[in-house]
């Protein structure tokens, strides 16, 4: 529908093709989830039923996409950077790990903040970390203590 | 009348001064988060849901509403200054709103966008408070075999009808709905796609879909392509103020705009993007200076807008009468109901009275602030729109993930959040709807449960839903509705392109 020159011969989308697969496979962990389950209802529908349904609807969609991109029928991409966006992923694996480890939540919204700035062009690694130490020990202080919800501490946190 | 009653009554709650308290600091808190560039008014109210956890249920939904209305007002103050719309529904106002600016005209085009938003947001309140009780009694007669079909009325409309592809917006509604049968099933205690995983058991937060997906994707986004595009702030020149010129052009298209918001965000048909349009392509016709359209003409944006708001009070009326959420923003207020236990629909309105129209009430009193705390404080907005990219997502993304810290300080939880975002980028990517995601969340295990008691009252005969009038008639309206865009291909004019 939004593709343009119809003259032009339509190629095969590959990502399209991996997006039916997912969703199809989707569909498999639904219904195999669903066998698990015992119908514990004496009328009308139990627990499976619905994953079963649900299943079915994605199997279908699996179809309808594929058709789509067999067609060539998505809509056209620019082309993308993955640098910033590894970065940004490498700053939400940081910031689990700080929380998972103990290391609180000041050093762990750091960490975000730097590389996710990064990711946006900035250099000024060290500028940065000390925006991000100040930035997010005020928001520990702001929500912790006014706000009194409970944010997680580490060593940063219970110097405080 | 009983909805005068009801309404002083909500006014008598709304103007305590803790509630006005709470209010001012939802339009505020609402509007800052608003104006920032690539957050719609959905994200700002999940971005906002954890800071009203403490809060009692009414303040926090007081707040709540002067958080959309705010949200709401900061969008179109981006869309004007930066031209970048946060939310399909700021589309057309960015149309003209930023080549007003471009021209210098910037003062009157953010004067004739809060102005026609406040007309509208409170004559489309004056229409909530008397279709919501009309709504109620009819509600109060469905069965759980009519609130089934309307879910999938609801379903239909949010995913397929209206967007660019039916089938990437079915396969958004799915995914949700997959979603949303995670954890353990109410009525037997047997957990469903949980693998073994003791925090999945609860099911999947909504905000912490709605944040990943719209903010942690968002911001993945706008870093993969970050070469494409510039963004360029327009200072605001001029006079603030509208002339005589301005008010004579802009007072009828406030009107018009109106009457199509209102109207379709009322209906089930999701979101604010076609009354918006609707709006924007009558003033095009009807406007004495068909020359300025496209150059920056002030009733391409006054209309547009006051749809807009218009249309953002309209999707209350099924929200707050029937549970139902038509749009993405619609389901986050449905999520912040749900954190108190609340749901909203015609028991909502017999139980806590107090409740619903203290909301209502609130909602004029949140329009009131916002018009008078916008214009003199544009210059403060403006300058959050300056902050420099590389900080703003920085700070967003903090922001975000602390919602999540704070609610439920997991790895697993923060993992999931990581993973919407990467899903969310993805949909991006590809061009599939976001905002049907979200309401397959929150709505599949509602449409569940009340299609399984619907069953158990009849013994297991699926012919019930047949049988029953209203559910027969609105099962044949979804139907069409998921059909109609396959037949008519032309349907899809309207690119869904939400916050």
């Amino acid at each position: 529908m939004t593709s343009g020159d119809p003259a032009q011969p339509r190629r095969v989308d590959r990502a399209g093709i991996v997006i039916a697969a997912l969703l199809a496979l989707l569909a498999v962990v639904l219904v195999w989830d669903a066998r698990g389950l015992q119908s514990a209802a004496m009328y009308g529908m139990g627990p499976e039923a619905m994953p079963v349904v649900v299943a079915s609807g994605l199997a279908l969609l699996a179809i309808g996409n594929f058709i789509d991109a067999l067609r060539g029928n998505l809509p056209a991409r620019e082309s993308t950077d993955p640098v910033p966006v590894l970065l940004i992923l490498v700053g939400l694996a940081l910031l689990i790990a700080i929380i998972g480890f103990g290391g609180g939540f000041i050093l762990a919204t750091s960490a975000l903040f730097v590389t996710t700035s990064a990711a946006f062009g900035r250099r000024a690694v060290l500028v940065d970390s000390v925006i991000a130490l100040v930035m997010s020990t005020l928001i520990y202080l702001a929500f912790d203590r006014l706000l009194t919800l409970s944010l997680p501490a580490g060593p940063l946190e219970r110097l405080l | 009348m009983d909805t005068f009653a009801a309404l002083a009554h909500g006014m008598a709650v709304a103007v305590q001064p803790m509630n006005l308290l709470y209010a001012l600091i939802g339009v505020f808190l609402g509007t800052a988060v608003g104006v920032l560039p690539g957050i719609g008014p959905a994200l700002t109210v999940a971005l906002l849901l954890p800071v009203t956890y403490k809060l009692d249920p009414g303040g926090s939904l007081i707040m709540f509403a002067g958080i959309y209305y705010g949200g709401m007002y900061g969008g179109s103050t981006t869309a004007i200054l930066i031209n970048t719309p946060g939310e399909s529904a700021s589309m057309a106002t960015a149309l003209e709103g930023n080549k007003m600016a471009k021209a210098g005209r910037g003062g009157p085009a953010l004067a004739t966008s809060a102005i026609g938003s406040f007309v509208a947001g409170t004559i489309a309140t004056i229409g909530l408070a008397f279709l919501a009780p009309w709504l109620v009694d009819v509600a109060v007669r469905f069965g759980p075999e009519d609130y089934f079909a309307l879910m999938c009325v609801a379903f239909v409309t949010v995913s397929a009808t209206f967007g660019d592809s039916p089938i990437r917006g079915l396969t958004s509604l799915f995914i949700g709905l997959t979603l949303g049968l995670v954890g353990i099933d109410k009525l037997t205690g047997q957990a469903r796609l949980a693998f073994g995983v003791p925090e999945l058991l609860d099911g999947v937060e909504v905000t912490t879909l709605a944040v990943g997906l719209f903010a942690v994707g968002e911001a993945l986004y706008v870093a993969s392509r970050r070469h494409h595009t510039e963004e360029k702030l327009e200072p605001v020149r001029g006079s603030l103020w509208m002339t005589k010129e301005d008010w004579k052009r802009s007072w009828k298209p406030w009107l018009r705009g109106t009457m199509f918001g209102f109207p379709i965000g009322a209906l089930p048909a999701g979101g604010a993007e076609i009354p918006t349009f609707l709006s924007y392509s009558t003033e095009k016709r009807l406007t004495k200076h068909p020359e300025e359209f496209g150059k920056g003409a002030i009733e391409g944006v006054a209309g547009p807008e006051a749809a807009n708001n218009a249309s953002a009070a309209g999707t209350l009326v099924p929200l707050l009468t029937l549970g139902l959420p038509t749009s993405a923003t619609a389901a986050m207020m449905l999520a912040g109901f749900q954190q108190y236990g609340l749901n909203p629909g015609p028991l909502l309105f017999a139980e806590r009275p107090d409740l619903v129209w203290g909301l209502i009430a609130s909602l004029f009193i949140a329009n009131m602030m916002l018009l008078v705390l916008n214009l003199p404080l544009v210059g403060l907005w403006v300058r959050l729109l300056a902050i420099p990219q590389p900080w703003l997502y920085a700070g967003i993304l903090v922001f975000a993930t602390m919602g999540t810290i704070a609610a439920k300080p997991s790895v697993v939880e923060l993992s999931m959040l990581a993973g919407f975002g990467v899903l969310g980028f993805l949909m991006r990517r590809f061009d599939f709807p976001i905002a049907p995601v979200v309401v397959g969340l929150i709505l599949g295990p509602i449409a569940e449960s009340q299609l399984r008691r619907a069953l158990a009252i009849s013994l297991g005969d699926p012919m019930t839903l047949l049988q029953s009038p209203i559910s027969a008639t609105l099962l044949g309206v979804a139907l069409i509705a998921l059909l109609a865009p396959f037949v008519l291909k032309g349907l899809g004019r309207f690119k869904p392109n939400e916050d």
